[in-house]
């Protein structure tokens, strides 16, 4: 915040502006490391975002599982983990999401990047 | 007089756990990354340190963002693990070292850093996982020191910050009258960002040239912001941070007694070395 760096494509640097902006969605996501908060999420959606007062932005972005989306609404990386852990999702899943690719061609750019010149 | 024995660096991804918890080491996945790390447990058998100093980032586990030190120190007679939200099997509690904890934080702060300090403290996934790397027995023989460094939450303390406070930590554990080796252990990295159109984003130039210099150059790194950082190593990638101060703890000259380096495991560049200071 106040600070003008470039832009990175592709990346949003979590600062005091996401910070702001994501607190009551990344204070749910932290409530999940309790598996009874899990629980208690699957069980009632609505009322356990209502509970952790989710703005309609992040509400949306939760209920369209989509993590740009989820990013855009103020999500921290280290907190989303904690949300995508309820369905199941490994960072490989997460990560085809975001670049539009099958975890198949996700996996194969990663393996790719061993081609990389140096 | 106590001293710094060593520092291992290694990458600490959430993935490693699941495939410890799978018994996944020699699964042609997993070995090039598992394999790399019997050099050092053959060398930490014989140089047998007393206390690991454990400079990592945490993930949300111990920390929100209600309250987010730069750096903080746990000083608790012992430290758990706990469910981070994917049901790893946690680790045994690992034994602290209280007194010790005290001398850093004191050496520390007269120099100027500004801790926040942790008689109760979870340590997450990027303390237990190297440490289950470095013991996969996980019967800890030895006491733990956690020195966590913010990279949840921008602005991170620069690498030439970090760099230095590994210099300080150095200074401290020099300090102490009591007989202990000190082993220091960095966790994170290398390259990799979980987040964004950008995810899966890998830099293996960048990554090999930090490692060289981390023998060759070992301030070479700070010229760079953290901003920087990121646009070259990933969101993630910035936990070299752990890596710089692991260094700087010990001293001018070392010697690279083992190093690997592996992609991917999971969406990372995995990276490991065993550094030892020359006198």
């Amino acid at each position: 915040m106040g600070q003008n760096h470039p832009e990175i494509p592709g990346t949003v640097i979590f600062d005091g502006e996401q910070a702001m902006k994501g607190y009551a969605l990344n204070k749910m996501c932290f409530s999940f490391n309790d598996a009874a908060n899990r629980a208690a999420f699957v069980a009632d959606e609505d009322g356990y975002c209502a509970k952790y007062g989710l703005n309609a932005q992040q509400r949306a972005a939760i209920a369209s599982r989509n993590v740009l989306a989820l990013i855009a609404a103020g999500g921290n990386a280290y907190y989303l983990a904690k949300f995508a852990g309820i369905f199941g999702l490994d960072m490989q899943d997460i990560g085809a999401q975001q670049t539009g690719l099958t975890k198949a061609e996700f996996q194969a750019r990663l393996l790719a990047a061993n081609d990389q010149p140096v | 007089m106590a001293r710094i024995i060593g520092a291992v660096t290694t990458s600490h991804v959430p993935a490693i756990g699941r495939a410890i918890a799978r018994q996944l080491q020699q699964d042609p996945y997993w070995k090039p990354f598992f394999d790399g790390f019997n050099p050092v447990r053959q060398w930490l058998a014989e140089v047998k340190p007393d206390v690991v100093i454990v400079l990592y980032n945490d993930h949300g586990l111990n920390f929100f963002l209600d309250k987010m030190p730069t750096f903080a120190v746990g000083a608790a007679p012992s430290y758990s693990n706990a469910d981070e939200g994917w049901g790893i099997p946690a680790v045994p509690t690992l034994p602290g070292d209280a007194a010790l904890s005290w001398q850093l934080i004191e050496s520390l702060v007269a120099e100027d850093f500004d801790l926040t300090t942790c008689q109760e403290m979870l340590v997450d996934h990027a303390f237990t996982l190297p440490m289950a790397l470095l013991w996969p027995d996980q019967a800890w023989p030895v006491r733990t020191i956690p020195v966590c460094i913010n990279t949840v939450q921008a602005p991170l303390p620069s690498a030439a910050r970090c760099y230095r406070l590994g210099e300080a930590i150095g200074r401290a554990v020099a300090a102490w009258p009591g007989d202990e080796k000190v082993l220091v252990l960095g966790t994170g990295g290398l390259s990799h960002q979980l987040d964004g159109e950008r995810a899966g984003f890998i830099n293996k130039a960048f990554d090999l040239k930090f490692m060289d210099s981390l023998v060759d150059d070992p301030r070479w790194a700070t010229q760079f912001s953290t901003h920087q950082l990121v646009e070259q190593t990933g969101t993630q990638g910035v936990e070299l941070l752990m890596w710089l101060a692991a260094r700087g703890a010990l001293g001018e000259r070392v010697r690279a007694l083992h190093r690997n380096y592996h992609i991917p495991i999971s969406n990372t560049a995995s990276g490991l070395m065993l550094l030892e200071p020359v006198a």
